[in-house]
């Protein structure tokens, strides 16, 4: 290992071992709208008032992952996690101060051994919760840059490849490509210059997945970066976030500035001869810059228009070379698969979806908000075990997955392993990892409407399919709604779905019917009974009836 | 100079061997095979933004804009399946119920793309209902006049503009349903300070929204044979 690394680990290691106890507050963006700012100020406060500051320490770190709990405060004793409490208030400062050491505080605990702690399996969360985000030695303390380190003075760019290719890893954005053969792919293709690019355009509703990773732990995504620039031969590249996570964005930059005075990035990096320069992007607002087409001329500062591939940008990409563009929690994994290995990652998961999915979990669960769970775990497990069931312990309607590309999956097919082709046999998809969970209560009618009303809206307007066929479709979806639908316009519905997935030139476009033909394939009765009772169901359309 | 390679191929059961910097419409077309298309016009670059000229390959479960898709050795590519000619029929649905459309009244009744599509594809009414959006007309330019109702949005007028021109006084605005020409900063045409009133635009406009003034009902006949041409010279 590194000298100046090992020096900063073992400065960390010393300094953290003074304290026999860690007061760990979340400051990721949901607690912090929870104002666990302030908290963090009042225990500290509390801590220098009564005297034990020499014995414990207040430390802002990244998601604890039960956002509705927020905001959370974890104990830890002598590197033991004590307690984790939740919902915690300025006023609950001096008494979580006193129970230090003591019995926790019982009114505000969580149970250590509840499943949604349990059932996960932390690899892109590893640090999440862990670690300061704003301090580069916190992330070197837990082996942090040791696996670029090792990379770039071990390894040559091939077997860096090729250790992702073993990993089985694929593209956690949605797709589901195999990272690796991407990577060789950029590396084969002939350029004057390569590019990486990670994708932080997290725009699908419900979805926080990315944003929590680069606020609570945005190192990871550097150090991944890093690894991909060496192993495709690239000495640039551009971190594209929306700009709507000022913390993200805040985080990035600092990590950004602290890596470089490392000498981590940069020109000549750990002393060798290896060069890396990230940029950061923002997006102004545009869904389809996600797209990776969409995304590239954004960054070049043109309209964000995708364009039709091939070619891909792994050929032809930013400035026309060729590029590497991965998603943020693809990146995340990254540096753990070169540290341990790519056999240790591939025996995470199932036979065609290794290693672990970070999920967002949102709606109706009694326990919502970021879990990381290995591959194959059932839908239900995450419903009921993780999620803690429906609040007010209703049932379960269906579960949405992939956002507005995505379908819903209904109750009696919960018992799915999650991975990509299970997903996609029940019309959804992986999606980059927002879950909605719905209860009985929900029209799935109003779902789809309120997904098509989002693809409207985002569409960029350069293909019609998506531009006017979204339209289409929402307006007959709200006469649905509205009790006013007839039999011919979903007949029509049918049709627009289909026209607009296969002929539309980019994903938004493509995947924009999912909601609705999801919906209409296991919740037809629905649309069914919203159709309009005087309606004659033998009605021909005009044109057949011309035609 | 580059070499380029020669492919063989088949469109439509007919054996073509083409270059492999031509793309599957250039190939279709040299052989008397017409593609349809909408916002494609010689001598500019591609869009793929219209989808009609998508077509089937075999191999291949998704479909495939001809004009930005390169041939193959051994491709056997299908123009006119069924699938692909009821998909181009409900795309010009799309177009005609997407703005106002009303070919009756307009300059370039009998001279327009969108028109002789239809008349084409056999569509005879349209299947979707019509959005009916309320657009402007913009008239003041001295000598041209831009109208919002029978824009299609296949930026043709953009790229002109931009490639040929050199200009690049237009551009899109807004997005999704929302999206419409513009003039460099959303100005009015006549007030742009980088328009050089080449009228290239009008020229290659399918439609009638963009017009030489002081035309009637389907006096507006337009020439775009100088694109090629400007381009081939430009070229050497």
């Amino acid at each position: 290992m590194n000298e100046k690394l090992e020096s900063i680990k073992t400065a960390e290691l010393e300094k953290a071992a003074q304290f026999p106890h860690t007061i760990k507050v979340c400051v990721a963006a949901g607690c912090r709208s929870a104002q666990s700012e302030l908290l963090k100020e009042a225990l500290e406060n509390e801590v220098n008032n009564n005297g034990q500051k020499e014995s414990c320490r207040i430390k802002g770190v990244g998601c604890l992952g039960l956002c509705s709990a927020a905001p959370l405060v974890a104990l830890e004793s002598n590197g033991r996690t004590e307690a984790i409490y939740r919902e915690v208030q300025s006023e609950d400062a001096p008494d979580i101060i006193k129970a230090v050491g003591k019995k926790p505080v019982k009114r505000l605990t969580l149970p250590l051994n509840m499943p949604f702690f349990e059932r996960q399996v932390k690899i892109a969360l590893e640090n999440s919760g862990e670690i300061d985000p704003e301090r580069i030695e916190d992330y070197i303390a837990v082996d942090g840059y040791t696996a670029l380190y090792q990379s770039i003075t071990e390894m040559t760019p091939s077997q860096v490849v090729d250790e992702v290719i073993r990993s089985g890893l694929r593209g956690r954005g949605g797709g589901g490509y195999p990272t690796g053969l991407k990577w060789v792919t950029v590396a084969k293709s002939e350029g004057a210059k390569r590019y990486v690019i990670c994708n932080g355009d997290e725009g699908d509703p419900g979805a926080f997945m990315d944003r929590s990773i680069l606020e609570s732990d945005p190192h990871r995504i550097l150090e991944g970066m890093a690894l991909a620039a060496y192993a495709v031969g690239a000495d640039e590249g551009y971190i594209y976030v929306r700009g709507e996570y000022p913390l993200a964005i805040k985080r990035l930059e600092m990590a950004i500035r602290q890596a470089k005075r490392q000498g981590i990035l940069g020109t000549g990096i750990m002393g060798t001869t290896f060069t890396f320069n990230v940029h950061i992007r923002l997006g102004a607002g545009a869904f389809v810059c996600g797209e990776e087409t969409a995304l590239i001329a954004s960054i070049e500062g043109g309209r964000g228009h995708p364009r039709p591939r091939p070619p891909y940008p792994a050929e032809m990409g930013l400035w026309g070379e060729p590029t590497l563009i991965n998603n943020v929690e693809t990146f995340a994994n990254v540096p753990t698969i070169i540290r341990k290995g790519g056999a240790w990652y591939a025996d995470i998961g199932t036979e065609t979806s290794k290693g672990t999915k970070v999920f967002a979990l949102a709606g109706g669960l009694v326990n919502a908000g970021l879990v990381e769970v290995p591959m194959g775990i059932s839908l239900r497990e995450i419903v009921d075990d993780i999620g803690g069931g429906i609040i007010g312990g209703g049932r379960c309607k269906a579960v949405q997955t992939g956002g507005p590309s995505g379908g819903c999956i209904p109750f009696d097919h919960l018992d799915t392993p999650v991975d990509y082709e299970s997903l996609r046999k029940l019309g959804s998809i992986m999606g980059s990892g927002g879950m909605i969970v719905m209860d009985e209560d929900t029209s799935m009618i109003d779902v789809a409407k309120f997904f098509m009303e989002f693809c409207v809206d985002e569409s960029c307007g350069k293909c019609i399919p998506c531009r006017v066929g979204t339209v289409h479709m929402y307006n007959i979806l709200d006469d649905f709604t509205q009790g006013r639908a007839t039999r011919h316009q979903l007949d029509l519905l049918e049709k627009l779905c289909d026209m607009v997935s296969r002929t539309s030139l980019c994903g938004l476009g493509q995947t924009a019917p999912n909601p609705v033909v999801s919906t209409l394939r296991y919740f037809r009765d629905e649309y069914l009974a919203a159709i309009k009772d005087h309606d004659n169901t033998d009605r021909i359309p005009l044109r057949e009836a011309i035609a | 100079m580059r070499r380029y390679r020669i492919k063989t191929l088949k469109i439509d059961g007919i054996d073509i061997g083409g270059r492999e910097d031509e793309t599957l419409l250039d190939l279709a077309r040299q052989n008397g095979i017409d593609i349809p298309t909408l916002c494609h016009v010689e001598g500019l670059s591609a869009s793929g933004g219209c989808r009609m000229c998508l077509v089937e390959v075999k191999g291949s479960d998704r479909l495939l804009p001809a004009c930005v898709t390169y041939p193959e050795e051994g491709m056997e590519v299908f123009t006119q399946t069924e699938q692909l000619v009821k998909y181009r029929k409900m795309i010009l649905d799309l177009f005609f119920s997407e703005r106002n459309h009303v070919c009756a009244v307009c300059v370039s009744n009998g001279h327009c793309d969108l028109q002789g599509m239809a008349a084409r594809m056999g569509n005879t009414n349209v299947g979707v209902p019509y959005l009916t959006p309320q657009m402007s007309i913009d008239a003041s330019h001295p000598y041209f006049l831009m109208d919002h109702n029978r824009c299609i949005l296949c930026t043709r007028c953009v790229r002109v503009c931009r490639e040929i021109e050199g200009a690049q006084t237009k551009g899109i605005s807004g997005r999704g349903i929302d999206s419409r020409i513009i003039y460099d900063l959303d100005v009015e045409w006549g007030d742009s300070m980088t328009c050089t009133s080449c009228g290239k635009c009008v020229q290659v406009c399918p439609t009638g929204a963009l017009v030489a003034k002081g035309r009637s009902v389907a006096e507006m006949t337009k020439r775009r044979e100088f694109l090629p041409y400007l381009q081939m010279m430009r070229d050497e």
